[in-house]
């Protein structure tokens, strides 16, 4: 099973823009995307940052070409899917075996929440048209049918790591030349059920984030979508623009050690990171830039630096969280943090870790602080760990 | 693909007692005889656990008992509707106090994975872990993705589920949906009074596969296939005489077929042109009747087939030995199973 996964395309709407070139520039001009809630009506506006995409579900419903009283989740995720599709520009798209798996965590939950008030008042009450995406398989269908995809259409939700299983997922079916195409990432709206959730758990910053610092707070909550477009090498032999990377490697474990905490050494991550390695045939200095999963909580950047710090012993490689951009984009995070993998190679682009100004005194490694181009970038490490003790890591290789 | 145990969790109590008596209801919704907790999990852990986590569970440790595996090199998991428990009691807080004095439990334990890890935590087990989230292919997403493991030499056994359960507030919104009947009525009876809408149901059922013999195994399972929207009956058809073919057999070859009719006219009609189209003269039995309809029932009737094949015996028929079931299912035409599996 060693067929290569190419990487034919990408797409993506974050707060730091509505699409890859946006994105781009923001994470060039170290741009961040959090600021107060414009979009979202909590009662922890003041309070809490986010992440939101800059936009009204009227504007992304007119950008996605959809109905404005959909999900906010399927708008995000039908906007980046069709941009990853058209950046891959693959002519007999329709005449391909082709699959759409996108992860999110908690589907039309945003209209969920707005149906419930009057639902609990009087449960005859409440418009029914507010629940019927409530699932998260429902919310990936309006989007399937969207792209017109129907050979295989699936979600996965594993929490904070869904989308880099989407991903994994994807490439495997290629690779077993059960589809010739599959559209991969995931999608999050910003929603009071998650905001309120993470909250309850203490586990938000009411500053912007600042992820593997020494005086780190927590994370700040973000929305999006991210997907590539993951193609067969019969494929990409054919496309009118090659392929800068493949997925080389990918690897599921799981941490067995707390529903919602890691361990304390990362068992979870490190098995993460060195299967996923081992997968691509590299050794820890083979990797470029770690895409780290760097969420800002106390718990998070303790363990997946340790497990790094085990893994990578001396020669540690440039990283940095993206989430000082984009804010947690939870089901979504892999997804977009594929997309700037990608980038990473294409580019030769190491990016900052926003914000960062004390090093952690467990850890012998610092993250970047500074964009930088030109960089000879081989091979890209991007981790996602979430609850459950759910850790993917995959590499992204030059090809 | 080998079945080397299965284990569930359903409106009837066991396949032993299904066969003798069928557990009978006079209701439009069917809910979980469950067994003594106590028995399979931790007491200290049971308190904690909200309805879909505890059938979950157990099911995969009774599963992984029977197979005598103590740390499965995968686990996957397949909910449609994933914990509505916790996600309603966190919802309705959350709108009761107006966004303050949560506290996480409900939360933590709301999202789709929570099966999964909670199995994984259990019994310590690294490996690869997964939750598959998409309506009536969650089972189909999980199961097959536990096959491709398996023939990718990723994994030499699996432990892979289908898990959902009802909550008086689902079961009340998906009445306003008119997915159900109106009146309660008798499950044994749905196919003998045709009506709009069907019976409500939950359960979860897991399974120890693996490419290996292992000499006790239930079944064999020789192939998933899943099929997406069909325009029409044409479509249906098509998509199951290619399966047919893909697998070099015949419906001759075939000796009993289970079908997932719901006891809802328009959604039965499928079964009854295929029926006579494809399968004219074959043993046809339903399962919906047993275990109520979810997006993730065709757990359960992986279940039955397991067990039908391993007991040589089929509730209501005298036909007995069965060497051949072809299953076939779909969730409101939209998501579409095809099963084939034979005896040891």
């Amino acid at each position: 099973m060693s067929a290569p996964v190419f990487i034919a395309g990408t797409g993506i709407i974050s707060a730091i823009g509505n699409n890859t070139a946006e994105n781009l520039a923001s994470l060039e001009q170290e741009k961040a995307g959090m600021g107060e809630m414009r979009f979202l009506n909590s009662i922890h506006r003041q309070r809490l940052p986010v992440a939101e995409v800059k936009h009204s579900n009227s504007e992304l419903a007119e950008m996605a070409e959809m109905p404005a009283h959909v999900s906010r989740t399927a708008l995000l995720s039908a906007i980046a899917a069709k941009e990853a599709l058209a950046d891959a520009a693959i002519e007999n798209f329709h005449e391909l075996r082709t699959g759409f798996i996108s992860a999110n965590t908690v589907g039309g939950m945003d209209k969920t929440e707005n149906f419930f008030p009057e639902f609990l008042s009087n449960h005859a009450r409440g418009r029914l048209r507010s629940v019927v995406h409530h699932e998260c398989g429902a919310v990936t269908e309006l989007v399937a049918d969207k792209l017109a995809i129907k050979n295989y259409v699936s979600t996965i939700s594993t929490a904070c790591s869904s989308s880099a299983n989407s991903i994994f997922c994807g490439a495997r079916l290629i690779k077993q030349n059960i589809l010739d195409v599959v559209i991969a990432g995931g999608t999050d709206a910003l929603a009071k059920f998650t905001l309120n959730g993470f909250n309850t758990l203490m586990i938000l910053d009411n500053k912007y984030c600042q992820p593997f610092d020494e005086n780190r707070r927590g994370l700040n909550l973000g929305e999006g979508a991210g997907y590539v477009v993951l193609v067969s090498e019969k494929v990409a032999a054919k496309l009118a623009k090659k392929p800068a990377c493949t997925l080389s490697g990918y690897c599921n474990a799981n941490d067995a050690y707390h529903q919602t905490a890691s361990s304390p050494e990362g068992t979870g991550s490190f098995l993460a990171m060195k299967g996923a390695m081992q997968k691509s045939n590299i050794k820890p200095a083979d990797i470029s830039y770690i895409n780290l999963h760097g969420t800002g909580t106390q718990n998070n950047d303790i363990a997946e630096g340790t497990a790094i710090k085990l893994l990578f012993e001396k020669d540690f490689p440039p990283m940095s969280s993206t989430k000082s951009f984009t804010g947690h984009t939870l089901g979504a995070s892999g997804g977009v943090e594929a997309v700037f993998s990608v980038l990473s190679i294409q580019h030769g682009l190491i990016y900052p870790n926003l914000r960062f100004q004390t090093q952690m005194k467990e850890l012998p490694f610092a993250p970047e602080t500074k964009f930088s181009k030109g960089n000879q970038v081989n091979h890209v490490l991007s981790n996602s760990f979430g609850f459950g003790g759910n850790c993917s890591s995959l590499i992204f290789s030059k090809t | 693909m080998f079945i080397r145990s299965a284990a569930s969790i359903s409106p009837q109590a066991s396949f032993s007692q299904l066969l003798a008596v069928p557990a009978a209801y006079t209701s439009n919704r069917l809910n979980c005889i469950e067994p003594d907790y106590a028995k399979i999990l931790d007491p200290k852990l049971i308190r904690r656990m909200s309805h879909i986590i505890k059938m979950g569970v157990s099911a995969a440790m009774e599963c992984l008992k029977e197979a005598g595996v103590e740390n499965p090199d995968a686990i996957i998991a397949g909910t449609a509707y994933g914990c509505l428990a916790d996600t309603e009691s966190f919802l309705t807080k959350m709108v009761e106090n107006k966004e303050e004095l949560l506290t996480p439990t409900a939360f933590i334990q709301s999202t789709h994975n929570t099966v999964a890890a909670q199995i994984a935590l259990m019994i310590k087990c690294h490996n690869y872990n997964n939750t598959f989230v998409h309506r009536g292919f969650s089972f189909e997403n999980a199961l097959l993705d536990a096959i491709s493991l398996l023939q990718e030499n990723e994994a030499s056994t699996v432990l892979v589920g289908g898990v959902d359960e009802i909550t008086n507030v689902s079961h009340e919104i998906l009445s306003r949906f008119g997915l159900y009947k109106k009146d309660p009525v008798s499950n044994l009876e749905i196919f003998n009074s045709p009506s709009k809408g069907t019976i409500d149901g939950e359960g979860a059922a897991f399974f120890l596969l693996s490419k290996q013999a292992s000499g006790k195994d239930y079944a064999k399972l020789d192939a998933v296939y899943t099929f997406f929207k069909p325009e029409g009956i044409d479509e249906v058809k098509m998509n199951i005489e290619n399966f047919l073919l893909s697998q070099a057999i015949n419906v001759s070859d075939i000796d009993l077929i289970i079908q997932g009719r719901n006891g809802d006219v328009r959604n039965d009609l499928i079964y009854s042109n295929i029926g006579q189209k494809l399968f004219p003269g074959k043993t046809i039995i339903d399962y919906k009747h047993l275990c109520g309809e979810y997006p993730t029932s065709s757990a359960f009737a992986l279940w039955l087939a397991a067990n039908i094949l391993k007991t040589g015996k089929i509730p209501y028929q005298a036909l007995e030995n069965p060497k051949k079931i072809l299953f076939y299912n779909h969730y409101q035409n939209i998501h579409h199973s095809l099963y084939l599996l034979s005896a040891c």
